[in-house]
């Protein structure tokens, strides 16, 4: 890797005790952010996308959740750090965008004074230059006649427009790291394409940027680097042009399958991923995969590690022979449009 | 504002009547014995349940009865107790009303004070052994009856210990605000009693609230602004757990100044409006009931309305409802 | 690499998991839940010793705990005493009965002012208290969850005026309306129709308890309904042409009978607490009937000279109570944590 990352996460595990013993919900994860890139972080509701970045800013405060492994971030190990440099870490260096704009912000308090608050938090102003502050930030993501509507509350700003304030104070402390937990899934179609705009002009301003969705339309759109997660570990990492021209693992190729195309020929029925998504506590000894992968075989029961493919960047978790995948995902994704005989019978 | 305001008073005004109905019905149109025998009380000679029947239009229809009382109440203010010949029932409400505003304030304030330090330390330190340590004071403060406790304080400190730590405990009663040392004096324990009860309440609840608050998102945003705990724990989750607990102070504060504090009035032998009603039903004295009552209504239904306005301060979503 | 066989897709490997459904996870959080389960071991140890009291009455301690002993006598340390003793200090008017001998045959706690035994009196005023506090409840919880259903689905003028109604008894301090309909009720009764119920029964403080509460119960289920009803299945089950009892039946009371359940033994102990205060101010249980806050009222009297009339009643109370409070709360956190019983006194 050329530049020295902005935030190099190694062998992550993060663990839930449970009354029925301990769940590990990521489970040895490990990938970096370059400073300045787009990192997008793919996968199923639960595949512990979210968790391992709130694990990343230490923000899963339960006190049933261990987190081990090593986070750094500009070379220091936030997970040792104490409490009071964490603090200053947050939302100065790294900041942190939810999905839910409609319940991130504070009912009870007025959007600019939520911004200037956080000012605040991280440096000495007086409390008049950080409403200022507030209000340019506000006026910069977009939102018309910012001075007034600084003093409103969230209750009365829409959706996209409350993600915008909330993306606006994200920004307020001029973070080299923005994390952004699936800051579009909430919003209207239209919406959803501004506020990735937003994310791509804060990004040529010089912010690396760890975008998680499981939208792999999004993902196509704004990331340098994708890292697909299944089942709490990496499943498959690599530049956007490489995983999503030849994708590697089974995993992925669901994933992409599964996305229906305006021009491709048309289907009768959309690929789906078999089976349900594995739950935190039923991670097999194996390949997380296997019990939902067609291509599943003896070796499967040993669990792969990530190995890059004729020395790139790209990177995969899988038994499958390296150089075959192409012909064999075009099986797994023939066996996945199989219609069952009746379905069958019954179209014209 | 205003208009909001002016509508919440109107609302006001109609849930009074409301009440005022519901207290004229449960007396004069429970099927039963003859009303005027309860109001004239117990063993009244027929003179007197002649003058009752006529004074109330007991033989009129009911929505005369119910202005008629409404006049005698409000208008006239000649309602009088025919247990206690002569005794006026509205002077006897104004002159136990300081006793029982008195009880009720000093208690809240304690009540208030206690309760949100004890429900949000236990939400803050949920988890360690501090949080069910406190929550237990809760339980006892919820399960307690509260004029059996006063009874158990007045135990102690009149009688167990008068000799010895309580020596400076006055005998139970009400001194008035013109003697403001012995006033909080003989108002200490009572206070502390009711408070006991309802810090209890208050606690469990506030605790319930902020421990709901802390796992909000918005409290996820705060500590990923870099917040520090202590400030997000105050200036977000309890700031927004309040709002819910205001609105049952309202509902509380109006129903113990309006009587309900009467069980800690009796027992502390404090004469005020708990103590009026708690009289008048011992020797069955309706007129003074029907005072009490309606007395009890007024105040439940203005701090109700005050409440409302209060929470509109503190919820901003709630103006423009 | 070793031999992948791509020939047979295995399809269909994965099986549903099935879950264990809601009232059993709430049955495994309960046994868990350990301050709940002492405290039913608390309530059913309390509802055991009640329901013994005529075993304690008539072959422990020999007495019959509802007539008064004024001349008797009985047996403290192998010398005969009497039960009352008249006052030393005073006018002479007073009597001093006798205080506790911690022996069970006689007169365990002492007697009260008309030389009943404290003890039998409290196992059968427990009998009293907790019958009135749980058939209250039941009744509230039900009166409680038919009014909130029907108000949350009908709406329209039906809730308008259900909810002006509860509001009105909501605000209302619930002592005073109690204390109003019982002054009323206990001159003659209550006569509703074909329902009659005596002056001096104890259904009448039920009624009475359950009556008041209906609110505490109504108001937040027709919140829950009304947002049940707004709700994409019940629109399909009503846009599907089912019969409303049907989707009452099927669709809505599983939702809120969770709620119903949490509140009842929370609805237990105020009903308890509502019931002793109530017959401390001579306005519940009458006569010969005991209850525990009756026995406080007796007490009152004797407080000191005799605390422990007054004492052990009222720790009774506060016990169970409390234990109904603890359990309460853990059936709460199992089946509907975001349930809440206003409390008051």
């Amino acid at each position: 890797m050329p530049d020295q990352p902005l935030l190099d996460v190694r062998d992550l595990r993060v663990s839930f005790r449970t009354r029925r013993g301990s769940v590990t919900v990521v489970d040895g994860l490990s990938f970096s952010v370059a400073p300045g890139e787009i990192l997008g972080v793919v996968g199923e509701s639960g595949s512990g996308k979210s968790v391992s970045m709130l694990a990343v800013l230490r923000l899963l405060t339960s006190p049933n959740v261990t987190v081990e492994g090593e986070v750094r971030f500009r070379g220091r190990d936030l997970l040792a750090l104490p409490d009071k440099d964490m603090r200053a870490v947050r939302g100065r260096e790294i900041a942190m965008v939810f999905q839910d704009p409609m319940t991130a912000l504070t009912p009870v308090y007025t959007v600019g004074w939520q911004i200037a608050e956080q000012i605040r938090a991280h440096e000495k102003v007086s409390r008049k230059e950080a409403h200022a502050r507030a209000v340019g930030l506000l006026s910069d993501v977009g939102i018309p006649d910012a001075a007034s509507r600084a003093n409103a509350y969230p209750h009365e700003f829409s959706g996209g427009m409350r993600q915008r304030a909330v993306i606006a104070m994200a920004l307020s402390c001029g973070p080299a790291l923005l994390i952004a937990d699936e800051p579009t899934t909430a919003l209207d179609v239209t919406v959803q394409a501004q506020i990735l705009d937003l994310m791509r002009e804060l990004n040529t301003e010089g912010s690396a940027v760890v975008l998680i969705t499981h939208d792999m339309g999004v993902i196509s759109q704004i990331a340098d680097r994708v890292l697909v997660m299944y089942g709490g570990r990496a499943a498959e990492e690599g530049p956007r042009r490489a995983v999503f021209h030849g994708p590697r693992h089974p995993y992925t190729w669901g994933l992409l399958d599964s996305v229906p195309r305006v021009g491709g020929p048309r289907l009768r029925r959309l690929p789906t991923i078999a089976g349900m998504p594995v739950a935190p506590g039923d991670l097999p000894e194996g390949c997380a995969f296997a019990p939902r992968c067609r291509l599943r075989h003896e070796q499967c029961a040993e669990r792969p590690q990530l190995r890059d493919f004729a020395g790139s960047a790209h990177r995969d978790a899988c038994w499958l022979p390296d150089d075959d995948r192409a012909a064999l995902r075009l099986t797994a994704r023939a066996a996945a449009t199989d219609v069952p005989d009746l379905e069958r019978e019954a179209t014209p | 504002m205003l208009q909001f305001i002016v509508k919440r008073f109107a609302s006001a005004l109609l849930v009074m009547f409301a009440i005022s109905v519901l207290v004229f019905l449960i007396f004069f149109a429970t099927p039963g014995v003859d009303p005027a025998a309860r109001i004239a009380g117990r063993n009244a000679d027929p003179a007197t349940l002649a003058q009752v029947r006529h004074s109330f239009g007991l033989d009129r229809p009911m929505p005369i009865r119910y202005l008629l009382m409404m006049r005698h109440l409000l208008i006239d203010r000649d309602l009088e107790s025919f247990v206690n010949r002569g005794s006026r029932v509205i002077p006897q409400i104004v002159q136990a009303t300081p006793v029982t505003l008195s009880l009720v304030i000093g208690a809240a304030l304690i009540w208030m004070t206690a309760g949100i330090i004890m429900g949000t330390a236990a939400a803050a330190l949920r988890g360690r052994a501090a949080d069910p340590l406190i929550m237990l004071v809760g339980v006892v403060g919820v399960s307690l009856p509260a004029y059996w406790l006063g009874e158990v304080v007045n135990l102690i400190t009149q009688k167990q210990l008068h000799s010895s730590v309580f020596s400076w405990v006055p005998p139970p009663g009400y001194v008035g605000l013109d003697h403001p040392g012995q006033w909080a004096l003989h108002l200490l324990f009572p206070w502390l009693t009711l408070a006991l009860l309802y810090a209890g309440i208050y606690a469990r609840l506030l605790r319930g609230e902020v421990v709901g608050a802390l796992n909000e998102d918005y409290v996820r945003t705060a500590r990923a602004k870099g917040l520090s705990e202590r400030r997000i724990l105050i200036r977000h989750a309890l700031r927004c757990s309040l709002i819910p607990i205001v609105s049952l102070f309202g509902l509380d504060f109006g129903a113990l100044v309006g009587g309900a504090a009467l069980l800690t009035e009796v027992v502390f032998g404090l004469p005020g409006i708990g103590k009026l009603t708690f009289d008048a039903l011992q020797n069955l004295d309706l007129p003074v009931i029907m005072g009490t009552v309606l007395y009890a209504a007024f105040f439940v239904v203005l701090a109700n309305a005050l409440v409302d306005i209060l929470y509109a301060r503190l919820d901003p979503r709630a103006r423009h409802a | 690499m070793g031999q992948v066989s791509t020939a047979a897709p295995e399809l269909a490997t994965v099986e549903a998991r099935r879950s264990p459904g809601p009232w059993r996870t709430a049955g495994a959080d309960l046994l868990h839940n350990r301050s709940a389960l002492a405290a039913a071991v608390v309530l059913f140890l309390v509802v055991l010793a009640t329901l013994c009291a005529p075993l304690y009455a008539h072959h422990i301690a020999h007495t019959d705990p509802f007539q008064s002993h004024v001349s008797g006598t009985t047996v403290v340390d192998g010398k005969t005493v009497p039960v009352l003793t008249p006052s030393s200090t005073g006018l002479g008017l007073g009597v001093t009965p006798i205080g506790p001998t911690w022996d069970p045959a006689h007169y365990f706690l002492g007697a009260d002012n008309q030389g009943r035994d404290v003890m039998a009196r409290l196992l059968y005023g427990g009998r009293t208290s907790l019958f009135i506090g749980f058939t209250a409840a039941l009744l509230t919880c039900a009166l409680g969850t038919v009014v909130g259903v029907v108000a949350g689905y009908a709406g329209g003028v039906v809730d308008a005026v259900i909810s002006r109604v509860l509001d009105v008894i909501w605000a209302f301090p619930v002592y005073l309306l109690a204390i109003c309909l019982s002054v009323v009720l206990l001159t003659d009764g209550l006569h509703l129709g074909p329902l009659t119920v005596e002056a001096g029964s104890l259904w009448l403080p039920v009624a009475i308890i359950a009556a008041i509460y209906v609110p505490y119960i109504a108001r937040p289920l027709r919140g829950q309904v009304l947002v049940l009803r707004n709700k994409e299945y019940i629109q399909a089950a009503v846009g599907s042409g089912a019969p409303t009892v049907r989707i009452l039946r099927r669709e809505v009371l599983p939702n809120v009978l969770p709620t119903a359940i949490v509140f009842v033994p929370l609805m237990t102990a105020l009903a308890m607490l509502t019931e002793s205060a109530l017959s401390f101010l001579s306005v519940g249980v009458q006569p010969p009937d005991a209850s525990w806050g009756t026995i406080i009222e007796d007490g009152l009297g004797l407080l000191y000279t005799r605390p422990a009339v007054t004492i052990a009643p009222g720790l009774l109370i506060a016990l169970t109570t409390a234990a109904l409070n603890v359990l309460g709360d853990g059936v709460r956190d199992a089946l509907d944590p975001g349930a809440r019983l206003r409390g008051g006194v």
